[in-house]
């Protein structure tokens, strides 16, 4: 119930007889406006969708149905503190707010509230340490990951050996982009690469003179933290310098197609790493039949199987499962945001388990402890082929170095513990 | 009938002088000031809290120091969100490095910082007026916001450049970091709004403010009369940064508790400032506060009353937003160029004479 807003004697008369029942309450802090609408909408309809669809097929999770309650962030931060205040009073289970900026914010707000907070690949990378943050999770990767899978990618490319190569970091000038550089040089001192790093400001538009740097000192490789309308300007400013595509590798969030396709044919061969295995699954289908044609999809409906559309459905399973197991734990259908935080901590996703939900190979299989909130930090390949209009896999699920990111996680996480007074520690 | 001269003798010039002429008013300043202090503390959770009273207030201060040096010394500034930006990270840095002194210190400090920024962004107005020096601030703007995203010291160094308010203590109260109560936040914000906007009526009506409304009005005939340019627009300058950066401070350790620059304190903030001046009403303390009152509140009652009430789609409510506040700016710049301040004052000169008018 909306105690908190200043309708609340009128909407307490609407809605007495909804509260009656019991349900559990998932918030969707979607942006569906502004200059990263494009990467909001079909996250966003993935996510509502997936749950849609539980309630259309299974009646809810655990027979308690799924109630979406969807707050307009605009991307901006002092919107999404107003949409957490105006919906965390309604019993939210967790907040997935899509973007960085929000999750910094949310972090002590939602630890100080009991509530958990899952960001997907992205948000805090040193949240992966459970015991500092013990209501934030980023499983199944993190931006470090992300970072040196590329590495990786890369150093499978050239036999191993990245010595005496340039890689360009083109980033998004906020926490989001700085993020990656820090394990980057880490990883350049390690395999001897030259690391350049050219950031490009809010919204995006404008990245003429890093691309010229960039056709001036001609790196062997680019990669890209981008987000939004950054992407497609990047993409289409490679094309213009005549950077090829094939050394073009973005970010997890710089890999969707509304990213590639306004560059059309110029932008064939690009690259980006996914955490979401593109590909048929039956899960979709049964996503058409039983919600978009049956008139409750979130959005359109046109979304539906593009690259983040899926990745907001995998978040979306994702909470459902770990609603299962905090259900299974507890013994009780109608879960607090606390036992929600316990099936996350205890989630283990198998390949079994996957195919049994109809998306086979989606994502990697880890499992969750108190420890470890990041999961497995696996992160795949993709190449955009521009005449069919996919995006195909190209390589398997690749793991990160963890030899490289976990001080760095212990560090950043320790240091964070320090200036808060935090004890680590389970709950 | 209630609201009248008549019958309210003033016996000394201090009396005669006063801020509020009418009694009526006193008394409802006295009640304003009664509620915000004592009755709203006790009621306030943490919704009217983040969502609406703390961003009134800080924005209200924020509109204040742009009002004084907008609307009384003339100076148009397109700087604000820059000279924020300096607040906040100046806040930080005391934060961080002198734990044990008291937020209160903290946030003055930071004003005063701002202040010295301010002034020294403030040296181009004396030889360049109305959008040449927008020009000017404006660089101010995006000089600032590049130096707090490009030198790492003034973030500690953290790998992702956002600032992170700690938990700091006003006599033993949290006022910072996750466990601040909703009162805590709100009286904190209280305390400077009640301080910055005594200050500034204060001055407004001092020697000080007179010099700034004389350069405003025409500065030549200012100057020939003994005004001193230099003087008069620095101080407006100074002043004005001092409000700014208390404003920003607060902004970034009690409102948001993490910002990072790009995101926070860009040129839209600079823009969201300068509209609730105008639209509250130039050269005016209470158009300051409607200004930030209109502007803080309206897209939250949109939001409220077509998401909540009617259950609209949310991204049709959000454009819905847009096309409302944009039209309503243009409807009461037309209907009343002198913003809502001005509005304010037909009321009261209707209300003399209700219900008898002649």
């Amino acid at each position: 119930m909306k105690f908190t807003t200043f309708s609340a004697a009128a909407i307490a008369g609407l809605m007495a007889a909804n509260t009656a029942a019991a349900e559990l309450v998932i918030p969707d802090l979607s942006y569906r406006t502004g200059p990263y609408a494009a990467g909001g909408i079909p996250f966003s309809d993935g996510y509502q969708d997936y749950f849609a669809l539980l309630n259309a097929r299974d009646g809810g999770i655990g027979g308690e149905p799924v109630r979406i309650v969807e707050c307009e962030t605009g991307y901006n931060t002092e919107k999404g503190v107003e949409c957490y205040e105006a919906t965390k009073g309604e019993g939210a289970l967790v907040y997935q707010p899509l973007s960085t900026g929000i999750t910094y914010q949310l972090i002590p707000k939602a630890t100080a509230d009991g509530i958990p907070i899952h960001t997907m690949g992205y948000g805090r990378t040193s949240a992966a340490e459970g015991e500092v943050f013990n209501w934030v999770f980023n499983y199944p990767g993190n931006y470090w990951d992300a970072a040196s899978v590329a590495v990786n990618y890369l150093l499978d490319e050239n036999g191993g050996d990245l010595s005496g190569k340039t890689i360009a970091l083109v980033y998004h000038n906020s926490a989001y982009g700085k993020e990656p550089i820090r394990t980057l040089e880490e990883l350049s001192a390690k395999h001897g690469f030259t690391l350049s790093t050219l950031a490009v400001d809010h919204p995006g538009q404008e990245q003429k003179s890093q691309w010229l740097q960039i056709r001036r000192e001609r790196p062997d490789y680019v990669v890209m933290w981008g987000w939004g309308v950054m992407n497609q300007v990047a993409v289409q400013e490679a094309a213009n310098v005549g950077f090829p595509m094939e050394n073009f590798i973005g970010n997890w969030w710089a890999g969707a197609e509304h990213d590639v396709t306004p560059a059309g044919a110029a932008a064939d061969g690009y690259k980006s790493l996914n955490m979401n295995r593109i590909q048929d699954y039956p899960v979709l289908d049964e996503i058409q039949t039983l919600v978009v044609d049956a008139g409750l999809a979130a959005g359109a409906g046109d979304n539906l199987g593009k690259v983040l559309y899926v990745r907001g459905m995998y978040a979306a399973m994702l909470a459902a499962e770990a609603i299962a197991k905090a259900q299974e734990i507890h013994g009780v259908s109608d879960i607090t945001p606390a036992m929600m935080r316990d099936g996350m901590e205890a989630l283990e996703i198998t390949e079994a388990r996957m195919t049994e939900l109809g998306m086979g190979g989606i994502g990697p299989e880890f499992s969750v402890n108190c420890q470890n909130h990041g999961g497995s930090g696996e992160g795949l390949v993709q190449q955009w082929n521009a005449a069919d209009g996919v995006f195909v896999p190209l390589t398997d699920f690749i793991a990160p170095d963890d030899s490289v990111i976990d001080p760095l996680i212990t560090e950043d996480a320790m240091a964070f513990a320090a200036e808060n007074n935090i004890t680590p520690g389970c709950l | 009938m209630l609201y009248r001269e008549a019958g309210d003798f003033k016996t000394t010039y201090k009396a005669d002088s006063q801020t509020f002429p009418i009694a009526f008013d006193r008394w409802r300043y006295w009640a304003v000031l009664a509620v915000a202090w004592l009755v709203i503390p006790f009621v306030i959770n943490d919704y009217w809290a983040n969502a609406i009273l703390v961003p009134f207030l800080i924005y209200a201060i924020a509109a204040i120091g742009l009002n004084i040096l907008t609307g009384y010394c003339g100076q148009v500034s397109l700087g604000t969100g820059g000279f924020m930006a300096v607040g906040a990270y100046a806040c930080y840095k005391l934060m961080t490095s002198f734990p044990d002194v008291s937020m209160l210190v903290h946030i003055m400090l930071a004003g005063g910082i701002t202040a010295l920024v301010g002034a020294a962004f403030g040296l181009p107005s004396l030889r360049i007026k109305g959008f040449y020096l927008a020009v000017a601030t404006l660089a101010a703007q995006f000089f600032l916001v590049w130096l707090f995203n490009k030198v790492s010291w003034f973030y500690n160094y953290s790998a992702s450049g956002q600032i992170n308010a700690p938990e700091r203590f006003v006599f033993g109260h949290a006022v910072t970091g996750a466990n601040t109560t909703p009162a805590a936040q709100y009286l904190i914000c209280l305390l400077f709004v009640t301080g910055c906007a005594l200050l500034a009526r204060n001055l407004t009506r001092g020697t000080v403010g007179r010099s700034w409304m004389a350069i405003r009005d025409m500065d030549i005939a200012a100057e020939i009369i003994g005004v001193d340019p230099l003087k008069a627009k620095l101080t407006a300058f100074a002043v004005s940064s001092f409000f700014i950066g208390i404003s920003g401070a607060l902004f970034f350790a009690v409102y948001l508790g993490a910002v990072e620059v790009g995101e926070a304190f860009g040129i839209n903030k600079s823009f969201l400032v300068l509209f609730m001046c105008i639209i509250g009403g130039l050269g005016s303390l209470f158009g300051s506060f409607a200004g930030a009152a209109f502007l803080v509140l309206l897209p939250v009652a949109l939001k409220v009353l077509g998401v909540d009430v009617l259950g609209w789609p949310t991204q049709i409510v959000s454009h819905l937003q847009l096309v409302v506040v944009g039209a309503l700016i243009m409807f009461f710049l037309i209907k009343e160029p002198h913003g809502l301040a001005q509005m304010w004052r037909h009321i009261k000169e209707k209300l003399r004479l209700w219900p008898f008018p002649y």
